[in-house]
């Protein structure tokens, strides 16, 4: 894509209220997430058992914890541990289903019968069972996060690609190169490799809230991030334990969820409409 | 149709055997023996040696991979060593709760979704079109578990007006639907964005169809023809994702469930995992992939039914 | 002789689309009176599809009238408001689409849509508007009836179903029938069969019939008056047997000479009209078939032709026709 191109879609992202507004929220999170120690107040993990359950004020702007933490510095390291998480996991999975893809597209008539069967074994275990399966094989942990989520995203990054290989197989200045001679390695990175990433990109985008919700939730669960570690999960859990000696609490600690989830989502739509219309009915579907 | 079906459900049972044959490999690559592994840290030999032969450790794996394989067949899905009781008694106990939960956060999330995707049809390209696209989305992207304690918030704690935790007292339909009211809210309010989406889509794509052309030729009024003509036939697609619906809000339920104290698969499961009481985790997972294979394939095969196009495809 | 059921008055329309608008009608003026059958014919993308869904105000929201008027029974309708326009739909002015295979929804029993079908038909109970359905299918001769009411559109065959559209049109005794390409998507014998049908129903109701198609045969055999189509334009028009045996604007001599049906067995190759059609977003200065035209002139390229009668209800709209 040229640089022109480029600016054209940042244009017509901005343009789109809701892309617009997707971008900033996401914008916000990722400079809490780069530079929290100098955006975060106070100590996430120091306790200070004498400050305990305190709503919010000047010294503490989101209040304190059962345990006197500031609940602000807990959520700007928990924008961290969710973005860290979050990008590793949809980074790895989307490698992962890059290269899956375009062996199912590319290779063996009979590897791809056997991916495909794979790809749709793996989709059909409901993604949550799947996750506590392999977390009571493995034990609770970021480790076993990322794997979760590697292992669970590849067959629809797989066969998104595998899809665009096929087709792209059969276009004339693939065919056209074949017939001169090139190689089957130089077919897939040189066309078929930068024909697939834009799609790819954009299914990942809109993978990414996906992936924060499922830590926060095993999290919440006691089965992510393991405490002290401040995760947007355990901080809403810590909330919902105290739901009536603080409210406070648990009416900040959803915030940030809410809002990174939409604005991931809102920013994940605004790309696609950007960068390409015709997949709008792909990636929904 | 016949045939259809038959390929549809064949399907369907291999790709179950694919899923049971990748978590037994699972258990057997991962290091450490599974007999403590479900067990833990703190178990005696003598307990772990009754695990081994409980679960037939002490056979050669590829007699263990057919007794795995001829059980499940069979619905013995393996023995839990905490309650002494089979895994499957468990998980039956356990799923008609999910299940009653489930159909009735999708219940109320369908009819609301139709009504939501067929308004923003009949007021298309408005500004009610435009702000109905945002909330779907909205809704969508809203974590249910976050809906769910916020609800707590406020409907059980600071209005006291529903339950917080709990199922409802057994016996009394009254307690029990109250105690369904906020986690069928939490749950299903996701799909009412993303039925109103799909319905609004799929409506969309109906209305350029050449019938409702017609339609309109006779003089049928606007509304009538996209809730009889249009909606008729793009409600079609849905009953394939609500099939998928089913199946994965079922599993989701497993952070509600959790959040509202509520007997479920989903508590059954988180309860499993924190003491890594491996046969039950399997067991029900391997429930849990059976259901939704099952519901997908039916619905797959309902639709064939339902729509009289695909239905007449499949005769020929 | 009778006043016209339906005129079309000089009519302009275009189609908004990225980037402009095209000119899908230009200058249209046509009518047909009680009883008649007038033809329209073209080749496609010559508009006569886009007067067929203007005169039952079907063009789209993204079509716009920008001159013109067309009367039904004297009176303008693009003049009357949404609901008024659509009270006439099927009751007054009915239409037979192309396709019969996807003219019906396929989730309702055919049965079922003659019934919604007379939504416009007052104080008419279900009952009875269910009797009506079953005596029309009747009587376009299908024979059993009640069977095909309890159908879905599918389980019916192609012929049966242009059938059940074709009485679906009547059912309400309009005073116009438009019928675009009425048997385009049928084999020969029923094609036959429904050009025999149209023209049984021509005689036992007497309502005027527009039909549209780029099937000359068919305009031969059913059509009173024809219309030729070109850009958008009204290029001749002329009772039938003097289009035929003397066609007087060039187009319509190519597109005669270029009918499979008239072509001798001794030519070896089929002829056929040399160029495209002009772009309509932005129209020739002259006349529109002066670049495809065999005796164009330089003034045919950039003066707009005058519109000639050459006889008695003909029309020709050419600078080379002119006396």
């Amino acid at each position: 894509m040229s640089s022109g191109g480029r600016f054209r879609a940042l244009r017509a992202l901005l343009s789109d209220p809701m892309g617009a507004l997707g971008l900033g929220l996401v914008l916000l999170f990722v400079v809490m997430a780069l530079f929290a120690p100098w955006v975060a107040p106070a100590d996430p993990i120091k306790l200070n058992v004498a400050e305990k359950f305190q709503p919010p004020s000047l010294a503490h702007l989101a209040g304190t914890d059962q345990l006197g933490r500031d609940l602000l510095s807990r959520i700007v390291y928990g924008a961290r541990t969710a973005l860290a998480i979050a990008l590793t996991a949809v980074g790895l999975a989307g490698v992962g289903g890059l290269i899956l893809g375009m062996i199912a597209g590319f290779g063996p008539r009979w590897l791809d019968a056997v991916l495909v069967l794979l790809f749709d074994s793996m989709s059909s275990l409901p993604m949550i069972m799947f996750a506590l399966a392999v977390i009571t094989i493995v034990g609770p942990g970021t480790g076993t996060l990322i794997l979760v989520v590697v292992l669970v995203s590849i067959p629809a990054y797989a066969r998104l690609i595998r899809a665009q290989t096929l087709a792209l197989s059969g276009a004339d200045f693939i065919v056209a190169e074949r017939a001169m001679g090139a190689s089957s390695a130089r077919i897939l990175f040189r066309h078929l490799l930068p024909n697939v990433v834009g799609p790819l990109l954009i299914l990942l985008s809109m993978d990414v809230p996906v992936v924060i919700m499922l830590e926060a939730g095993l999290s919440y669960l006691n089965l992510g991030v393991r405490p002290p570690t401040p995760s947007w999960g355990n901080i809403l859990y810590d909330g919902y334990t105290s739901i009536r000696a603080a409210p406070h609490m648990v009416v900040i600690a959803g915030l940030p969820l809410v809002l990174s989830t939409l604005g991931f989502t809102f920013l994940g739509e605004g790309l696609r409409d950007a960068l390409d219309p015709r997949l709008r009915r792909r990636v929904a579907g | 149709m016949l045939r259809y079906a038959v390929k549809r459900i064949a399907l369907a049972v291999v790709i179950l055997f694919t899923v049971m044959l990748a978590m037994y490999a699972m258990v057997f690559l991962v290091p450490g023996d599974p007999a403590s592994l479900a067990l833990g840290p703190r178990a005696t030999p003598e307990l772990k040696a009754l695990l081994r032969e409980r679960m037939g450790l002490d056979e050669p794996v590829l007699w263990q991979v057919w007794h795995f394989f001829r059980n499940a067949v069979t619905g013995d899905l393996g023995y839990d060593v905490w309650s002494k009781r089979p895994v499957l008694d468990q998980i039956l106990e356990f799923f008609p709760n999910t299940l009653i939960l489930g159909v009735a956060a999708l219940g109320w999330a369908l009819a609301l979704g139709i009504a939501l995707g067929a308004a923003a049809v009949v007021w298309r390209d408005t500004a009610a079109d435009r702000l109905l696209g945002v909330l779907s989305v909205g809704l969508i992207s809203i974590p249910a578990f976050v809906v769910a304690i916020y609800a707590i918030l406020i409907f059980a704690v600071w209005l006291r007006w529903l339950p917080a935790i709990g199922a409802g007292t057994p016996g009394d339909p009254a307690s029990q639907a109250r105690a369904l009211i906020l986690p069928a809210f939490a749950l299903g309010i996701g799909w009412v964005g993303y039925l109103a989406r799909l319905v609004r889509a799929s409506l969309l794509e109906v209305m350029g169809e050449n019938h409702i052309r017609t339609a309109r030729a006779f003089g049928l009024p606007e509304r009538r023809v996209v809730l009889r003509y249009g909606l008729r036939v793009a409600i079609i697609p849905t009953i394939a994702l609500l099939a998928v619906g089913l199946g994965s809000i079922l599993s989701s339920a497993v952070f509600v469930e959790t959040v509202f104290g509520r007997p479920g698969i989903g508590t059954l499961i988180t309860g499993a995992v924190q003491k890594r009481n491996y046969p039950v985790v399997m067991g029900t997972v391997l429930f849990m992939t059976a259901f939704y294979l099952f519901v997908v394939t039916a619905a797959d095969l309902l639709i064939a039914r339902l729509d009289p196009r695909v239905r007449d495809v499949f005769r020929r | 002789m009778s006043e016209p059921v339906l005129s079309v008055e000089n009519l302009s329309l275009r189609y908004r689309v990225a980037g402009g608008a095209v000119a899908a009608l230009r200058n249209v003026s046509l009518s047909v009176r009680q009883g008649e059958v007038l033809g329209i014919a073209g080749e496609s993308g010559c508009g006569k599809s886009s007067l067929a869904a203007a005169m039952i105000d079907l063009a789209g929201a993204n079509a716009e009238v920008t001159a013109g008027a067309i009367r039904l029974r004297g009176q303008d309708i693009l003049r009357l408001d949404q609901a008024a326009r659509r009270r006439l739909r099927g009751r007054e002015i009915a239409m037979v689409f192309q396709d019969p295979m996807t003219a019906f929804n396929p989730v309702l029993t055919v049965g079922a849509q003659l019934v919604d079908f007379q939504f416009n038909l007052d104080g008419v109970p279900g009952r009875e508007k269910r009797a009506r359905a079953r005596d029309m299918l009747a009587r376009v001769g299908l024979s059993d009836p009640d069977l095909v009411m309890g159908r879905y559109p599918h389980e019916l065959s192609g012929g049966m179903r242009q059938r059940a559209a074709i009485a679906a049109a009547l059912l309400m005794r309009p005073a116009v029938l438009i019928a675009d390409e009425p048997t385009t998507a049928l084999d020969v014998t029923m094609e036959a069969q429904i050009i025999h049908l149209l023209r049984e129903l021509r005689a036992q109701y007497g309502c005027a019939i527009v039909i549209v198609t780029h099937h000359l045969g068919v305009i031969a055999e059913l059509c009173d008056r024809v219309a030729v189509m070109y850009a958008g334009e009204v290029v001749e028009e002329a009772p039938v047997d003097e289009l035929f045996h003397d066609p007087r604007h060039p187009y319509t001599r190519a597109l005669i000479a270029c009918d499979p049906a008239r072509i001798g067995k001794a030519t070896g190759r089929l002829p056929a009209i040399g160029g495209r059609l002009p772009d309509l977003s932005d129209p020739p200065p002259g006349c529109a078939f002066a670049a495809r035209c065999g005796i164009a002139t330089d003034r045919c390229r950039t003066v707009p032709p005058p519109r000639v009668a050459p006889g008695a209800d003909r029309g020709v709209l050419c600078h080379e026709a002119a006396p």
